[in-house]
């Protein structure tokens, strides 16, 4: 039996780094870093004792959170491990977004978390790789994405909590004249042992604040853990109740100025002639702006911004892209699949060779379509540049690049800009793009000193997205008299993310390398086969792309899972069983399948028009199986029953957290099963809003229960690895109830109604 | 010049029309609570109170509602949460919380007309989007605020 080669630590590492597009990563050094990012954020009475904490002397306590809120619930998890070792109640805890500074994001720590030189792609460099020097080298990257932020921040977090309660110690100690160790923390109160003498985390800080932080400490043990491991109230939903919550499109600034934009429909069009005086005397207008690839409106509300512009005579040359179409886009896929120009992101045995021996090769082709983020908050960025100055309002998911493409845009000195993040509609890694922000400062800097916020409207959302690639995959195997795989050949082909992305930023790059957002899903998938090649042929497009909410593992789980469940059937095995029989020593993966047999009631039998269909799939570090129950009716109407799932990601920080990210993965990924494609034609989108781009919602929302199956192994992700199985899984019920095998998505696709 | 009440409060506003309400609340008011989300009514997340009703105010011309008690998120409790709040927050629904003003706005318009709603009655009239999809939680949480308004 072949062995999995990749050493899996590092292949998983690999997965959340470029799975978010840029890394976040803090470097976790020999002890935490000092105050110097807090100071200049510190209020009158506010003392920051190291980078991440500042306490008030009425003993406020304020978390900087480098990280976006994006409805991930970070802002709660980086504050419960604080409050954990500083040893105050969690509703004490006040997060606040941390500055813009490299504190918070060390490229040494990420290049060294880096597995590009030790397998998965045979010691070569990757666009991946080579995406992280160039962009990550050049700016220190502050970025949310790829699952990465509690896995990240654990213990640093943890460390600044209690450098935090050690120096508030220490400072007590030389006021009672004791040693250190002769005091203890309690809920925001340092006390001496004995008793005799008290004195609130307030009443120290200033004094604290002084001391040089001390080295080595101990983090509380698993056992003495008040806050870490239950569940917890998130900090931001009190206002996201009430319309408190500041979103980036919430902005209001004095004498603010409105824009709207019209985009050139067709990928990479021009501007040739606009008629700016027709609109000149419409209400509100202000100013109208043009730029390489649209017309920008400025008025004095968004709606006489959006009216104007889209009464502004603009001609466009659609350039060279207008024949592309879906069509012409998966016919070069199939045409690169046949070439010899695949990339091979693992290679076992000899599958090619086993194959041409098999008596009976089975063999299936799936496809996968570009789908759009549509973050329920429409993209948007305020700025107001000055003489020399330019200030930017953006929810994004990456502040450092923001702040990087902002200096470049305004043409201003680095130290010049400043960037305000809020709480972000949804993220889902459209907002790690920067296109939104160039288009704002391009249009804010002809009305200077004055701050412009632009807004997209859901069609310009819609079709001007950095979509999730489409892609196409062929598969070839053979199955033994015993019934198991002996040969697997998958062969994928499709656009590079990572690619996409960093020539966006960087337009002169070659990043013709290997990128693991192509294979992940694929190349990694934890059976064991004897025989096993897994190749990507790169299909670059006009389209671009970018980093979907799971990215690769989105299309690659609904092929691999899809097709490993086509082979269970034909081998006449029950699903589970064939998953199982090829595990080999993958003991977590086998718990989580064999949980998910037990509380799915997997094996029960089910009324005719009914199926089970199961998907197991392992991304950003984390385990995640999935049974769905589907119900079809006679004309294909289908009801998505049930979904049971089955997570290990490792030591859970709060419980109740991770059950509503797998929650909110399984409905993003069941959306796009159901109903997500975003067509081409004549070199643009036809989608426009949510009408044809349509959603789950209430009522065919199936019912889902989440059961949690940590088996020790390292700390996993939360937000993305719920989505990829969900389709497969889907498409498998589908199979169980009807016998019809779904090979596209959406499933709209196969005329089924929901 | 036209004449609006919003949240009790009378004020006169510039806009054209046939501006959509919900432009003039954010805009004009700033009464920034209510979303954009996509501008066609179909989304939801827009949502407010006219005279009690909910409305999806992205596709409502504010000359429309001259003379209608205009209600907003900002609007429906004063100080002390409202029942569909507090549920909201004790089931732990929002994630990014960019559609729940929309959703509770919508809900609570449901529970007045109808206390107990069924699932069949919820799934009719909440066709909100959330693109988190926080619907699980919705769903308990529209139960809960059922209770916690019996109880009240
Ligand atoms: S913004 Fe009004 S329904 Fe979507
Ligand atoms: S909570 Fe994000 S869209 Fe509903």
């Amino acid at each position: 039996m072949a062995i999995m080669k990749l050493t899996r630590r590092k292949f998983l590492i690999a997965g959340g780094l470029v799975g978010g597009g840029l890394a976040v990563a803090y470097a976790l050094g020999d002890s935490v870093p000092d105050n110097k990012a807090l100071v200049s954020s510190a209020k009158q009475g506010e003392y920051p004792l190291n980078a991440w904490i500042k306490i008030s002397k009425q003993g406020e306590i304020t978390v900087a959170v480098s990280q976006a809120e994006m409805g991930q619930g970070i802002y709660t998890a980086l504050c419960m491990l604080v409050a954990e070792e500083l040893e105050v109640d969690l509703a004490l805890v006040k997060p606040e977004p941390a500055p813009v500074h490299p504190v918070y994001a060390n490229v040494v720590a990420i290049m060294d978390s880096l597995p590009f030189s030790d397998g998965h792609h045979n010691g070569e460099a990757t666009a991946g790789a080579w995406a992280m020097k160039q962009v990550g080298g050049l700016l220190g990257v502050q970025a949310t994405g790829g699952s990465t932020s509690v896995r990240n921040f654990w213990e640093p977090m943890q460390q600044a909590g209690a450098t935090a309660r050690e120096m508030l110690k220490q400072a007590a100690a030389i006021n009672w004249n004791v040693r250190a160790d002769e005091c203890i923390a309690e809920n925001g109160i340092i006390k001496l042992k004995n008793g005799s003498k008290s004195s609130t985390y307030g009443d120290l800080v200033e004094q604290a604040a002084l001391l040089e932080a001390p080295q080595n400490i101990q983090l509380k043990s698993v056992n003495a853990r008040k806050i870490i491991g239950k569940s917890q109230q998130r900090v931001d939903i009190p206002a996201k109740v009430t319309g408190k919550a500041e979103f980036g499109v919430d902005v209001v600034l004095p004498d603010m100025a409105y824009a709207a934009v019209k985009l050139s429909p067709v990928f990479g069009g021009t501007v040739t002639d606009w008629d700016e005086n027709a609109i000149k005397t419409m209400p509100g207008f202000i100013k109208a702006v043009r730029f390489e690839t649209g017309v920008a409106v400025i008025a004095d509300s968004f709606w006489r911004a959006k009216k104007a512009v889209e009464a502004l005579p603009v001609t466009f040359d659609s350039g060279t892209n207008v024949h592309l179409s879906s069509k012409s886009i998966f016919a070069l896929f199939e045409n690169n699949i046949e070439s010899d120009d695949g990339r091979s992101y693992s290679d076992d045995g000899d599958a090619k060779a086993a194959l041409l021996l098999a008596s009976d090769v089975h063999t299936a082709t799936y496809k996968a379509p570009f789908l759009a983020h549509a973050c329920m908050e429409p993209m948007n960025c305020t700025a107001k540049v000055g003489d020399n100055d330019v200030e930017v309002w953006v929810p994004n998911q990456t502040s450092t690049l923001m702040s990087w493409i902002a200096e470049q845009t305004a043409d201003v000195p680095a130290e010049n800009v400043t960037i305000h993040n809020t709480f972000l509609g949804g993220g889902f890694g459209r907002r790690l793009e920067t296109d939104y922000v160039v288009m704002a400062i391009t249009i804010a800097k002809e009305l200077k000193n004055r701050p412009v916020k632009l807004v997209w409207t859901r069609e310009n959302d819609i079709q001007h997205d950095m979509y999730r690639p489409a892609a196409l995959a062929k598969f070839s195997a053979a199955i033994n008299e015993s019934g198991m795989v002996s040969a697997w050949h998958n062969r994928v082909a499709g656009p590079s993310v990572t690619r996409s992305f960093v020539q966006r930023l960087i337009p002169a790059a070659d990043t013709d390398m290997p990128d693991n957002t192509t294979s992940e899903g694929a190349a990694d998938i934890p059976y064991q086969f004897e025989n096993k090649l897994m190749e990507h042929f790169p299909s670059p497009t006009a389209i671009p792309v970018g980093y979907w909410r799971s990215v690769g593992h989105s299309y690659n789980a609904f092929f691999t899972e899809s097709f490993m469940d086509e082979l269970a059937w034909t081998a006449k095995k029950d699903p589970v069983e064939f998953r199982m029989a090829h595990l080999g020593e993958h003991d977590d993966f086998k718990n989580v399948l064999r949980k998910l047999a037990e509380v799915s009631n997997w094996g029960s039998p089910l009324p005719a028009g009914r199926g089970r269909g199961i998907a197991l799939h392992e991304s950003f570090g984390s385990i995640v199986g999935q049974v769905v129950e589907v119900t079809i009716g006679p004309n294909k109407e289908l009801s998505v029953d049930k979904v049971t799932c089955v997570v290990d990601c490792g030591e859970v920080l709060n419980p109740d957290g991770l059950i509503s990210q797998m929650e909110s993965g399984i409905i993003f990924g069941l959306s796009a099963a159901l109903f997500g494609e975003i067509t081409i034609e004549n070199g643009q989108v036809v989608e426009e809003n949510f009408p044809d781009y349509d959603m789950v919602r209430l009522e065919n929302c199936p019912e889902i229960s989440v059961h949690l199956a940590p088996s020790g192994r390292p700390l996993g992700g939360a937000g993305e690895p719920a989505t990829p199985p969900i389709a497969p899984a889907l498409t498998n019920a589908i199979f169980a109830a009807t016998k019809e095998r779904i090979r596209e998505l959406p499933l709209s696709k196969s005329e089924y109604s929901i | 010049m036209l004449t609006l009440t919003i949240n009790g409060k009378t004020m006169n506003v510039d806009a054209e029309e046939d501006t959509p309400l919900l432009w003039v609340i954010r805009d004009t008011v700033n009464l920034t609570g209510t979303k954009f989300g996509c501008g066609v009514a179909a989304c939801g997340a827009c949502t407010v109170h006219l005279n009690g009703e909910a409305v999806r105010s992205c596709s409502v011309p504010v000359s429309e509602a001259v003379g209608s008690n205009i209600t907003t998120i900002e609007g429906i409790s004063d100080g002390k949460l409202t029942a569909v709040q507090e549920a909201w927050i004790s089931e732990q629904v929002p994630q990014c919380g960019y559609c729940q003003s929309g959703m509770i706005m919508a809900v609570s318009a449901l529970l007045n007309e109808n206390p107990k709603p069924s699932d069949e009655e919820i799934d009719q009239s909440i066709t909100n989007i959330c693109r988190c999809g926080s619907y699980p939680r919705i769903r308990k949480a529209i139960h809960k605020a059922v209770k916690l308004q019996g109880e009240a």
